[in-house]
């Protein structure tokens, strides 16, 4: 870890507004982490006495689960917020539920929803620290630095990598953080999937378009698969999804053409079938489990860094 | 009525050429002359005589500019049904503290304008207030809903200077033709804010690598695009006078620069806020939902276009599309905030700003653009000095620096785009019907 690195952000809003040192920083913290997870009790108390609460607007599993288990593992006390049962399904706004919240006394706020920009509403609104849990199409931030996370660890640099992110990048958080995180970090991203699902100014983000999934495949050694959202389909994005199936589904008979390291990886939840075979999930070039692991140590990194108590982290794990 | 001399102002009068040091004399709440030095020692001789200091008042506008009272033909007074956030008098105060002496108000309200009665109504709670004039559009559909006309003939008793489901497009084509037939009977606008829904679907901003970038939905420019074509289209087949409200796409521009060569009777308006903000300041502000207005703010090559428009006369007014929304509503969720941001109160300082100030138009554009050019559209006896008119007068000092605090606003909401601005120009007198209202 670089001596002279000092990390100056209190949110975590997403990826374009991280640079290079920066996002690799949470990458090596998150490193340092790793091997708590591995213990027979898997606990340190970096975030001891501190309050984290989880505003999951949009409903979530595994992105709630693996934020909940970063923090306890830092021995922060976990507050849940779920819609269904609180005051936002009552038509209070966000800002009071949130300046209700936070007059519990909260430290950090870890926020999905379904509207780009609410993680960003909150930090005008209150004075804890807000992570993104995914912001509607916007970003996933935790999700981007989990992916390079396990692209760096397994292919050792991210630089001069060439990362096809497959499937519907119109409507994907994940696409865009990985989009940010990994042109700022050197790698070469091409954006695959029918033209209705890439929008062409995506350029812009430094991308390069493709429509034809067995023209990348030989040349990339990462491919990024993004779930379908099956209700695209009634939007007219696309006509069936046995026609995207056929399509963009990654299959072992597309893989064959591949190089014989190439990643695949995937957010999840998956649709097997869909967007991925099953064999091809379950197969020796998947990382998708692995994705999830590292998912705790990248968050276990995050929290600590955006609630100022790295010092502290450095200090212990010496 | 005592009389009123305006003198040694600048006066402006587009809709008679005049540009020049003048005097304006007013006479029982009518525009009796406008002079120039001859006349003012004329004037000088009879208040020596008494029989304009006796009887009335004198303002001196040296150093001002002095035009005919300017006029928004596009507003929203949420009155009835939102007088939290509007009332038809915090709105006609509101005018008059920007220095508009009338505005045209859209009957999106609830109920919606689509009688003769309600049409009244805006009237007789204008006249109470006693502030700006206020003049009702009604709707072109029963209850706004694009379906059946509304009682075009009684909303024109009722005082209806144009027609408007505005904030809902006229999706049916065959409605919106019967509007530009029916409405010649009246010679009143059909005002449509062309929007195709179907392209905009759920969309929140300009679609473009902004919007791509936010992960926001976008609203494409090309929703407008077609739907003014389609309006032109039925302008050109029925003859009827068409309006296009807001209007914020460079190819929106082109398609009424062509139709005007063509002859067809078409107008435009544009708003302050198209012509000075871009759909960046999304980005930059981090979603500042005070930005949240359809037509969404567009790109860059938009504003330059429409700029250009108001240059060679393509567009012909400039209209605030004051749509006031209250604190609650306005700072939450961005999908979730409604559309909509206030404009009567900061448009002639952003305008004078950026349009004139930076030498984008004239002065004399700029007026012509606020005074005469509505008042043909909307076909109201207003936005001139010649004589015989109603004296609506507005004085403006160019030099005055300012700050826009929408704090300060005689609007209720708060919802103001150009908060922190600081502009040059300024509204100091505002004249309706000859009584000084500041």
């Amino acid at each position: 870890m670089e001596k002279e690195f000092v990390w100056k952000h209190k949110h975590l809003l997403g990826l374009e507004y991280l640079n290079a040192a920066e996002i690799t920083h949470i990458l090596d913290t998150a490193e340092s982490f790793q091997e708590i997870s591995q213990r027979d009790i898997k606990k340190v108390p970096t975030l001891r006495g501190k309050v984290v609460v989880n505003m999951f607007v949009e409903p979530s599993t595994r992105t709630k689960m693996s934020f909940s288990l970063a923090a306890k593992r830092l021995s922060a006390d976990v507050v849940d917020f779920s819609p269904s049962t609180s005051s936002l399904a009552k038509g209070e706004t966000l800002k009071d539920t949130a300046r209700n919240i936070e007059a519990m006394g909260i430290d950090i706020a870890i926020i999905r929803h379904t509207s780009p920009g609410t993680p960003h509403l909150l930090s005008r609104i209150i004075n804890a620290s807000v992570v993104n849990a995914g912001d509607g199409p916007h970003e996933h931030p935790t999700q981007g630095l989990l992916d390079i996370y396990t692209m760096r660890e397994k292919k050792k640099q991210i630089k001069g990598l060439k990362v096809a992110v497959v499937g519907d990048i119109l409507h994907s958080r994940v696409a865009r953080s990985n989009i940010w995180g990994l042109t700022k970090l050197g790698a070469k991203v091409i954006a695959v999937g029918p033209p209705t699902l890439i929008p062409m100014q995506i350029r812009d983000m430094g991308v390069e378009i493709a429509y034809n999934i067995d023209e990348v495949i030989p040349e990339v050694d990462v491919i990024n698969i993004l779930r379908i959202q099956l209700e695209r389909q009634r939007s007219k994005f696309f006509p069936t999804v046995r026609e995207y199936a056929r399509l963009f589904g990654i299959n072992s008979d597309r893989l064959k053409r591949a190089k014989p390291d190439v990643m695949i990886m995937h957010p999840g939840p998956i649709n097997r079938g869909v967007e991925i075979t099953a064999e091809v999930a379950d197969g020796k070039q998947s990382v998708i489990l692995r994705q999830v692991t590292n998912g705790l140590a990248v968050r276990m990194a995050v929290l600590v860094l955006v609630s100022g108590s790295d010092k502290e982290a450095t200090e212990e794990k010496e | 009525m005592p009389s009123l001399l305006i003198k040694n102002g600048r006066v402006i009068d587009p809709a008679n050429k005049i540009n020049k040091i003048a005097s304006v004399y007013v006479v029982d709440g009518k525009i009796k002359s406008v002079g120039g030095q001859a006349f003012q020692s004329r004037q000088a001789g009879s208040t020596a005589k008494g029989q304009v200091s006796e009887a009335g008042k004198v303002i001196d506008a040296k150093g001002m500019v002095v035009t005919p009272g300017l006029i928004d033909m596009h507003v929203h007074l949420r009155e009835p049904g939102k007088e939290d956030e509007e009332t038809i008098s915090s709105g006609a105060a509101a005018a008059i503290n920007g220095g508009f002496t009338s505005v045209a108000c859209m009957p999106n309200t609830d109920p919606a304008v689509d009688n003769e009665a309600s049409a009244e109504f805006v009237y007789l709670q204008a006249k109470r207030a006693g502030f700006a004039n206020v003049f009702p559009i009604g709707a072109v559909t029963k209850n706004r809903k694009g379906e059946e006309l509304s009682e075009m003939g009684q909303l024109f008793r009722g005082g209806a200077v144009g027609f408007s489901d505005d904030g809902e497009p006229i999706k049916s084509a065959e409605v919106i033709r019967r509007a530009l037939e029916y409405s010649k009977m009246f010679n009143k606008p059909v005002i449509d804010h062309c929007e195709d829904k179907d392209l905009i679907r759920d969309g929140v901003m300009n679609e473009g690598n902004t919007s791509v970038a936010l992960g926001l939905t976008g609203m494409p420019s090309i929703s407008e695009e077609i739907m003014i074509y389609r309006d032109i289209a039925l302008a050109r087949l029925t003859g009827g006078k068409l309006h296009i409200a807001h209007i914020s796409t460079a190819k929106g521009v082109e398609l009424v620069r062509q139709a005007k060569k063509e002859g067809i009777k078409v107008t435009a308006e544009v708003t302050p806020h198209h012509l000075a903000l871009s759909d960046e300041y999304i980005r930059t502000s981090n979603y500042d939902t005070v930005y949240k207005v359809n037509p969404p703010l567009r790109s860059k090559a938009d504003v330059l276009a429409l700029r250009k428009g108001l240059q060679d006369g393509t567009i012909d007014a400039i209209a605030s599309d004051h749509a006031p929304h209250s604190e609650e509503q306005k700072d939450v969720e961005f999908n979730v905030a409604p559309f909509g941001m206030i404009g009567m109160e900061s448009l002639l300082g952003v305008m004078l700003t950026e349009l004139v100030g930076k030498k984008v138009i004239t002065l004399g554009q700029l007026i012509a653009a606020l005074t005469v050019n509505p008042a043909k559209i909307l076909g109201i006896p207003k936005g001139t000095l010649s004589a015989g008119a109603d004296a609506d007068i507005t004085i403006i000092d160019l030099e005055k620096k300012w700050v826009i605090d929408p704090t300060q606003f005689k609007s209720k909401s708060r919802n103001c785009p150009f908060a922190g601005w600081k502009v040059k120009g300024k509204a100091v007198s505002v004249i309706v019907n000859g009584n000084v209202i500041i």
